[in-house]
């Protein structure tokens, strides 16, 4: 397990520095962290989150046929990857298998929305730690170095040198930073094809969906998804070397962000031939899936099994705004196939907020601490933001073969076909040595070629039902009085979980579980940090300004590399070399100072 | 000018924009979407006679932490200059909740402890030269205030009074829309600009303090789907491409202009293209409109009505589209022209 909260080595001279609100994030994140300059690295770090808002608590009592509106309001970036989770979750609850175009149609829209999400994250809002104006006023010897290194791709992307590439992410002004907000429109113009509007949907329904399915629509798709094919040969060259150059500038760089591989990833893309939305094929569908699900620890694959993962399911709390559900009542006691559902489980919890005062040796924030029990421990699993852990879990499975993507068991094939420039391109993903910030990134690259090349499999596939008149979209289904669901998905940013309990024909019961609770969550019940607060703290410091002009760029490296989706913030004491003795927890991090 | 200016011309402003209400960021995620204008196009000022902006929000800002919060810090202070306060997402009861907080953005300097938005939104909207709530729960209170909320959230009006006036003597801005359709707000903030610089007059809302000409209209009106409703020829299911108020769609009765707009430069929208509207730019969202699936009360007497004479219209339009697909019997290959085409007609018999 990850080391439990420790000071600094030599107890001396540790800095107070934190970061509020986390800007280029979705959300309200606060970062909190003790710096230890002498040896070059964070000592702690605290993760916060300073919004409550209660879905789990209003949506009791509805008409669960509202759920998948309700709950894509949770995001503004991914809502809609909520929307379809909700809508697997009511399928199953009501026993109801959409047309397979409906399916098709879905998984559309959700390949546009990770085209549109990480190409926005990784250009608008990431992009600009590694620009220009961000690496001069924290590396200065990098910059220097990146103005003198020829980038080796510069013939597939144009950018003769790093430098160049660092100058064209800076923000409004860098011609590629305004390319990119240009491409997050017209891949939201694909999903909206699909799913209506962008980003709650207006066309998802239980039962699938309402767009039209016409030749014109799957035209209007694949003539911009081709526009994103040859966009995507060169954006990832363009990364890859990147990123390759920080390795090399930065001797050690691979150790920022670095944790154990500790991977979860809940399957993205069903399909229509084998997913029939039970409980009870759950096992075998999930294998289906176009990214396959897994669960993943140093290296090696535990499961790939949805209905294993279900069941290892727990909420922990220990530092969060809530009181515990422990006397509560169970809703669900076994599921449909007998196993046995633990109390912690999300069919199981009630949510009950508790506000209070922030205070870090105790209770400092709104998230939660999901975690993945394996018979033995209480995983804090992580996303790594969501793409890294699709790529090595579809490449350790070795199960999704399409015309053009193919999982080697040790690697990831995406073959992209000709475009309008640029003849066909194959690029492997393959698993690398690290789970850190640097490969968080790039993975998140080579994710956005992978989903394209899905997407063109899924728009042959849903052509040939429209070509043979198989145009139906949506299945009808009656509500039960009694019934659970469980939804699997992908959100663009990792794993995804809906939980619902009916009874009595209204929800009793609903637990979303996106993947920043996973990423963001803080100290359980055990002491286990959650996966940003352990990423940090074993993250050493490489930027070059002393404590007073600090910018903390290498902790928002990290921190930004899982794609954080929730309110964050780290805000900065810069103290005057104050000691934290190492038997001592401290009692609130920002104000010691003042 | 036809009008006089409330204030002399800004040359520059600051927009401090708070996405840290209860809010999911889709506003601000909605507006990157907008091409008419683009956000781009505003800050790098493509479009004549606006001031020079200053966009601070959290999504896209390139300051981070309390370096991101010196401008909130600094116009509390009368320290930053002109600035339009744009807030985004439900304003909570803070008054129920003891020691803690439901939303909070940054920390006080002093105690440590967050700093809620209902306090920035106290400190910061009597002082802005115009207040603008983005998306419904902004405006109205929206998803978060749904019968059986824990934090009694609320919208900026509801907060700060229906009557309230800025420092440039605007009404609250509402830019209502779950999410904000992109183009509304940024047209609207558009015209926030030019007012500010003294090229227009000020902005025309309505009760609910929406741009009326954005909000004048209902859904309905705008529908492409309206046609079948007149033919009562309605939608039983959602595989259908007709009118969709028989299962679900509130169109009729909502003001909102997207069925007209689409969602992104024309492309998408909600019941033109198969999603039934759920009335989500308007006061009365979500509670007023749920179960979303369910017919709309309203749409059953109107559409019993519609029943009655709509299929006898589309009988008669029927014939005539018979007729209109025939073309007219002088176009052959024949060895005779029969167009009626006479060299020496002069207009006299």
């Amino acid at each position: 397990m990850a080391p439990t909260t420790k000071a600094a080595g030599d107890g001396s001279g540790l800095t107070e520095m934190s970061w509020d609100p986390i800007t280029r994030i979705v959300g309200s994140l606060g970062i909190h962290t003790k710096i230890d300059f002498k040896q070059k690295r964070v000592a702690e770090c605290y993760s916060t989150s300073s919004v409550f808002r209660g879905y789990s608590v209003f949506m009791r009592g509805k008409d669960p046929r509202d759920a998948h509106f309700i709950t894509s309001r949770i995001c503004g970036i991914c809502g809609d990857n909520h929307a379809t989770c909700s809508v697997y979750t009511q399928n199953m609850a009501y026993g109801v298998k959409p047309p397979h175009l409906g399916e098709w149609i879905i998984n559309l829209g959700e390949s546009a929305e990770f085209m549109f999400d990480h190409n926005i994250f990784q250009e608008n809002l990431v992009g600009v730690d590694y620009c220009e104006k961000m690496v001069r006023e924290t590396n200065p010897g990098v910059w220097e170095l990146a103005r003198r290194t020829e980038a080796p791709h510069a013939g597939d992307h144009g950018y003769r040198t790093i430098a160049d590439i660092m100058s064209s992410l800076n923000p409004i002004e860098g011609e590629f930073y305004r390319e990119a907000l240009q491409v997050s429109r017209y891949t939201r113009e694909m999903f909206c094809l699909m799913e209506g509007r962008h980003v709650h949907p207006s066309t998802l329904y239980p039962g699938g969906v309402g767009t039209i399915a016409s030749v014109q629509l799957f035209t209007d798709y694949l003539s911009r998804l081709m526009r994103y094919v040859e966009f995507m040969k060169r954006v990832v060259p363009l990364h890859d070397d990147l990123f390759d150059f920080f390795y090399e500038a930065l001797p050690g760089y691979e150790e920022v962000g670095r944790r154990r591989v500790l991977l979860g990833c809940w399957g993205a893309f069903n399909d229509p031939d084998h997913c029939d939305f039970t409980y009870r094929n759950m096992t075998d569908w999930g294998r289906k899936m176009f990214v396959t699900p897994g669960i993943i620890v140093d290296g090696k694959l535990v499961t790939n099994d949805l209905t294993e993962i279900n069941l290892g399911i727990r909420i922990l709390l220990g530092s969060s705004y809530y009181q515990d559900w422990a006397d509560q009542e169970k809703f669900v006691t076994h599921d449909p196939l007998g196993n046995p559902i633990d109390a912690r489980h999300p069919w199981n919890q009630h949510t009950i907020p508790a506000p209070q005062k922030r205070d870090f040796a105790d209770k400092y924030s709104w998230v939660m601490s999901p975690r993945w029990f394996d018979g033995k421990e209480h995983l804090a699993l992580d996303t790594g933001g969501g793409p890294i852990a699709r790529l090595w879990s579809t490449a350790l499975s070795g199960l999704v073969d399409t015309p053009y993507v193919k999982a080697t068991g040790h690697s990831v094939v995406i073959d992209l076909p000709r475009s309008l420039t640029r003849p066909e391109a194959r690029f492997e993903w393959r698993i690398p040595k690290w789970s850190n910030a640097l490969e968080r990134n790039r993975a998140r690259t080579y994710f956005q070629a992978y989903t394209a090349a899905m997407a063109l499999h899924f728009a042959e596939q849903a052509l040939e039902e429209v070509r043979a008149g198989r145009t139906r979209t949506w299945e009808k289904f009656e509500v039960p009085d009694e019934s659970i669901g469980v939804g699997f998905t992908e959100a663009v940013r990792g794993v995804l979980s809906h939980h619902m309990v009916i009874r009595d024909g209204k929800i009793a019961n609903y637990h979303p579980y996106p993947p920043t609770p996973w990423n963001a969550s803080t100290r359980d019940s055990y002491g286990t940090p959650g996966p940003y607060e352990d990423a940090v703290q074993n993250t050493p410091i490489f930027e070059e300004n002393p404590p007073e002009t600090f910018k903390g760029i290498d902790i928002m490296r990290t921190v930004r590399s899982f794609d954080p989706c929730l309110p964050c913030g780290v805000h900065m004491y810069v103290g005057d070399g104050k000691t934290v003795r190492t038997e001592h927890v401290p009692t609130g991090l920002s104000g010691l100072a003042g | 000018m036809g009008f006089e200016p409330m204030t002399p011309g800004l040359d520059e402003v600051h927009i401090l924009w708070t996405s840290e209400g209860m809010s999911c960021d889709g506003d601000t995620v909605s507006v990157t979407a907008a091409t008419l204008p683009s956000l781009e196009d505003v800050v790098l000022g493509a479009i004549p006679g606006l001031p020079k902006v200053h966009l601070h929000n959290k999504v896209l800002a390139y300051e981070t932490g309390d370096d991101f919060m010196a401008a909130f810090h600094q116009a509390a202070r009368d320290e930053l200059g002109p600035f339009i306060f744009v807030v985004e997402g439900s304003i909570p009861n803070e008054n129920i909740n003891g020691d803690g907080y439901w939303s909070a953005m940054g920390n006080d300097p002093e105690t440590g402890e967050p700093i809620t938005v209902n306090e920035w939104i106290d400190r910061l909207a009597p002082k802005a030269w115009a207040v603008v709530a983005i998306g419904t729960c902004a405006a109205y209170g929206g998803i978060h205030a749904m019968a059986g909320n824990p934090t009694g959230c609320m919208g900026l009006a509801d907060y700060l009074g229906w009557d309230f006036r800025s420092a440039g003597g605007l009404p609250i801005v509402n830019v209502p829309g779950c999410p904000v359709q992109p183009d509304n707000f940024m047209e609207t903030l558009l015209w926030v600009l030019h007012q500010a610089a003294g090229l227009a007059p000020p902005i025309p809302l309505d009760e609910q303090l929406r741009p009326t000409w954005l909000f004048g209209k209902t859904v309905h009106e705008g529908c492409d789907r309206g046609s079948y409703y007149e033919q009562g020829d309605f939608a039983k299911d959602y595989n259908s491409p007709k009118c969709q108020v028989k299962v679900g769609c509130w169109g009729p009765v909502v003001n909102c202009n997207v069925t007209k707009r689409g969602w992104m430069d024309g492309v998408g929208g909600c019941p033109n293209v198969g999603g039934i509207c759920i009335g989500c730019t308007m006061p009365g969202f979500p509670d007023k409109f749920m179960p979303f699936m369910d017919e709309p009360p309203g749409g059953t007497v109107s559409s019993a009505l519609m029943g009655v004479y709509g299929p006898f219209i589309r009988t008669l339009r029927s014939l005539t589209n018979i007729t209109a697909n025939k073309e007219p019997k002088w176009r052959h290959n024949e060895d005779a022209l029969t167009s009626g085409y006479d060299p020496h007609w002069t207009g006299r018999k």
